[in-house]
């Protein structure tokens, strides 16, 4: 019988390196000779450079090389159209901590005096550390040619509100104020550049979650030709979104190797991790949604202000998901969506997990809540008066083959109890309990690459050699997700072979095919099917060699994994009898797998922007959380959390579950804990302690129903399951604060001290009510 | 000042000269080249250096590699016998207690050193054991998981 890989509970291949302390990330490739590199930063938060002195630096004993911005007049961004920073400031700072210059020296210690005495003269301008002050009329301008220090605004009416909320028999508003917040990943961003100046050659080992990214710009600062570029790309301490485009880190120690002629160690500081930022920026959401008595929605307009800080990053793509996602979850018409991304003096935003779709999601699942409860409908009710029917195109021109959250709402209602426990709690002494829901979605990849060359999506390729084993070469980034478990098994699979005849080769680019990264939940879906192909047309290679051996038609070759057979009667041939039949005319074997996109998911042209937001697949989701609120202290519990996710088909049960509990988990530290705060452009929160990250004594059992809706274009019907259930936590954590307490916080993160506050302030507002009396 | 300093490290004794300043985690990242060990944050903060000291879970950025002299210190390396993950190894592996597995080391020292003085814990015994670490992938739903199924192992006779 063939092996089946698929659909069970796989420990990671790559499970065994980590346990055992052998998993080498970047900061732990230690060689002799290497240099440390270390990074000047900006004490300003906007100013005009003077100059930028190092000849007190360069005298420093162990000193080998300083560069600054005079050593790099190129810019870089992952947009093609926002390239505006430099991998050293030049002419102008704009945020705090923005790098300035570099030290290369013999020691980490001799680096670190020389950064101590490198001096900068600034002529300071206005800095803006808030959307509302970047926007005021007269503020002195980041960027030239971005007027009101807008990087990018978006609008768009889709149907006509004003029709929409005349139909309404409810119309309720709302604002929303989501904090900014870090990634916060457990590896601390670091790369190793070595130079090779007699071939010209760079080779980085970098911390990313984006190789074939990360090596367009090294080319474009460095001004090399690309095949004079090496990346690799080691095991990763987790990502989350920071590290989807080429940080400056990785830039900067390329630039120092180039210069010091050296190997470049470039480790940098917790500190430094969260200012280098490209997290989820502050978000301020003004909401307005028109609803029928029977729980339909009939209009929905929408203002959002994302505090982007200095730089664009993914900034343009983030306010424009933001808009393109209200849509694709519930079926939505007349919706009017104004975004603005605000250029401040803060570090740069980037696209963390759920990217774009996660305040949003917070404020639309608040605000249907509220209208639920004014209605006297059941929150579930008012979700399944909304539902789409697959397959479909939205207003929006996304289209959606495959839609598992009715399913969702289905198994977390039934799980949780909802309806014998909702509104019947036993509210007396002591802590207050509530129930609250909410659903969430996302796409499993963009249907349009950031950088559009022409190239298929994926490539995969599979190399077959005289030992046997099974070679899986392909560049996706694994980066803690488990993307090479998915592909192993993925190729096992189609071959009916154990796990363990497979291996995965990655992250080299001097090896794997090219491939555009680990983000946006592209890789189970795009790579995947790309690794599916190429394992389909390596059976074929197979089978014909098998059909030669046993002297029979292709079409009549059975493959059973380790014995290929011409009918049931046949004895057959074993695997490695048809390996060497296979490789006789052709020698080692190498098969690819291809996978594009279709037209009919890369979105529509209804608005500048609209391609944001097409996918293949949406996953969906939906939760019901459990709190406790005590209202003598303001600390809300959570009890307990119950969430489904329609990822197509569990491809892996472990890792779907763990990425899914991870998820909701992460949504959990947004909602009650953490934000990035800053003090005139510093950020004070750069530490694991005051950046408040829930320990595991805070957090809840969370309880994961797996739907597979089989989308019909998945790889086995597989889609995304890392980012969808990050959102919907959020405002089911709310909307249970709310059932419990009767207070509704649409401000987050919902600390201690601020559901205190909102009680003191009730009950103050009750006893002068009473004594008015 | 440099000064020899003599330890038990993985079971072997070595000695070694090391500057009265360095911290345990940098003489056995950089000077030893046990890299299992992971510096995670600026001190003190997230638990990613954890090693035992005479078994006990000891921070190692903030522990001054002079003050082990004499002493036994186990790091990740350590774990697991005759080519076979240990208990706890295995409960990570198995459980999906790891995902980036960049925490992971200190999880699972902070987990042998609390399997070693108590291998039957309670839920709030595993929890307290494990407050000052932290992960960014997992939730910790599967590091419980992964903790209960070596204390299972362990009562099967597989060593923490």
């Amino acid at each position: 019988m063939p092996a089946h890989n698929i659909g069970g509970y796989v420990p990671m291949i790559d499970g065994p390196e980590k346990v055992s302390g052998r998993a080498k990330y970047t900061a732990d490739i230690v060689a002799p000779g290497q240099l440390a590199g270390r990074i000047y930063r900006s004490p300003y938060s906007h100013a005009d450079i003077v100059s930028v002195d190092v000849s007190e630096a360069l005298k420093v004993p162990g000193v080998i090389a300083i560069v600054t911005g005079a050593d790099c007049d190129k810019g870089f961004g992952v947009l093609p159209i926002a390239r505006t920073e430099y991998p050293l400031a030049r002419d102008k700072v704009r945020y705090r901590g923005e790098p300035v210059a570099a030290v290369a020296a013999l020691d980490d210690t001799a680096a670190r005096e020389a950064l101590r005495r490198i001096k900068m003269t600034v002529k300071e301008l206005p800095a803006y550390y808030t959307s509302k002050d970047a926007l005021a009329p007269g503020a002195a301008l980041l960027h030239e040619k971005k007027p009101g220090n807008i990087e990018r605004d978006v609008l768009f009416e889709l149907g006509s509100t004003a029709q929409g909320f005349a139909e309404a028999d409810l119309v309720l508003e709302g604002t929303y104020n989501c904090a900014e917040v870090c990634q916060n990943q457990m590896e601390m961003h670091a790369a190793v550049a070595e130079y090779d100046a007699v071939r010209d050659r760079m080779t980085v080992h970098a911390s990313t979650q984006v190789p074939y990214y990360v090596h367009l710009m090294l080319s474009q600062i460095l001004g090399m030709d690309m095949s004079r570029i090496r990346v690799i790309k080691p095991h990763v301490g987790g990502g989350f979104g920071c590290r989807t485009e080429a940080l400056n880190v990785e830039l900067i120690a390329a630039l120092l190797a180039r210069k010091a002629n050296a190997t470049v160690r470039m480790v940098t500081t917790r500190e430094e991790t969260f200012i280098t930022h490209r997290g989820r920026p502050e978000t301020d959401i003004k909401l307005k949604i028109g609803m029928r008595k029977d729980g339909r929605i009939t209009a929905v307009e929408c203002e959002c202000d994302q505090r982007g800080g200095a730089h664009s990053g993914y900034g343009v793509v983030t306010i424009l998901y933001s808009g393109s996602m209200l849509y694709a979850i519930y079926d939505l018409h007349n919706v009017k969506y104004t975004g603005r991304r605000v250029l401040t003096n803060t570090p740069p935003c980037g696209a963390f997990r759920g990217h774009g779709t996660v305040d949003i999601r917070f404020a639309f699942e608040s605000l249907i809540d509220e209208l639920a409860i004014a209605l006297q409908l059941d929150p579930f009710a008012v979700r399944r008066a909304n539902l789409l029917t697959a397959p479909t195109f939205t207003d929006n021109d996304l289209m959606i083959n495959s839609y598992g959250l009715p399913e969702c709402m289905d198994w977390v209602e039934r799980e949780s109890g909802w309806k014998k426990r909702k509104g019947k709690s036993a509210n007396g002494k002591g802590p207050r309990k509530g129930w609250g829901m909410a659903c969430s979605h996302y796409i499993s990849g963009a249907s349009k690459p950031v950088n559009w060359t022409g190239e298929p999506h994926a490539t995969v390729k599979i190399k077959l050699d005289f030992d046997g084993s099974i070679v899986v070469l392909s560049g996706a980034a694994d980066i803690g997700q488990g993307s090479t478990t998915i592909l192993a098994q993925t190729v096992a699979e189609v071959l009916g072979l154990d796990l363990s005849r497979v291996r995965v080769v990655t992250g080299d680019s001097e090896v794997v095919p090219k491939d555009n990264g680990s983000y946006s939940s592209r890789v189970t879906f795009m790579v995947g099917n790309a690794a599916l192909e190429a394992a389909r047309n390596l059976k074929s290679v197979l089978t014909n060699a098998a059909a030669r051996k046993l002297e029979a038609r292709p079409e009549d070759i059975e493959c059973l994994g380790e014995v290929y057979r011409a009918g049931k009667q046949d004895k057959g041939a074993t695997f490695e009898e048809v390996v060497t039949e296979a490789l006789k005319d052709t020698g080692t074997i190498t098969v690819t797998g291809n996978y594009s996109t279709i037209p009919e998911s890369h979105g529509g042209k209804k608005y500048r922007g609209a391609a944001i937001g097409g996918t293949m697949g949406y996953s969906y989701s939906a939760q019901v959380v459990e709190v406790s609120v005590d209202e003598e202290t303001g600390v809300v519990t959570v009890d307990k959390v119950w969430v489904a996710h329609d990822c197509g088909k569990a491809l892996n049960r472990l890792t779907v579950e763990g990425q899914v509990q991870g998820s909701v988990w992460m949504g959990m530290g947004q909602a009650m804990s953490e934000e990035a705060a800053y003090h005139d452009g510093l950020m004070v929160t750069a530490n694991m302690l005051d950046y408040r990250v829930p320990t595991i004594q805070d957090s809840p059992p969370i309880e994961v129903g797996i739907v597979e809706s089989n989308d019909p274009h998945g790889p086995f019907g597989a889609k995304e399951a890392g980012e969808g259930s990050l959102a919907a936590f959020l405002p089911a954590l709310t909307n249970a604060i709310a059932d419990a307490i009767d207070i509704r916080f649409n401000d987050l993160p919902v600390t201690p001290d601020r559901v205190f506050e909102a009680i003191e302030k009730r009950r103050r507002a009750l006893e002068k009510k009473s004594g008015a009396k | 000042m440099a000064r020899l300093l003599s330890c038990r490290l993985n079971g072997r004794d070595r000695s070694d000269a090391v500057a009265d300043h360095i911290l345990l985690l940098d003489y056995l990242r950089e000077k030893v080249g046990l890299t299992g060990t992971k510096t995670g944050c600026d001190g003190g903060e997230c638990g990613a250096c954890t090693v035992l000291v005479d078994d006990k879970p000891t921070l190692s950025c903030l522990t001054l590699a002079a003050t082990v002299a004499g002493k036994r210190v186990d790091t990740i390396e350590s774990l697991g016998h005759d080519g076979q993950l240990s208990a706890v190894q295995r409960g990570f592996h198995e459980k999906l207690g790891s995902q980036c597995g960049y925490c992971t080391p200190g999880f699972i020292m902070a987990s042998a050193g609390l399997l070693r003085r108590n291998p039957d814990p309670s839920d709030d015994e595993i929890l307290e054991a494990l407050g000052s670490n932290i992960c960014r992938c997992t939730g910790y739903v599967k590091i419980i998981e992964a903790v209960k199924h070596a204390i299972a192992l362990g009562k099967q006779g597989v060593a923490p």
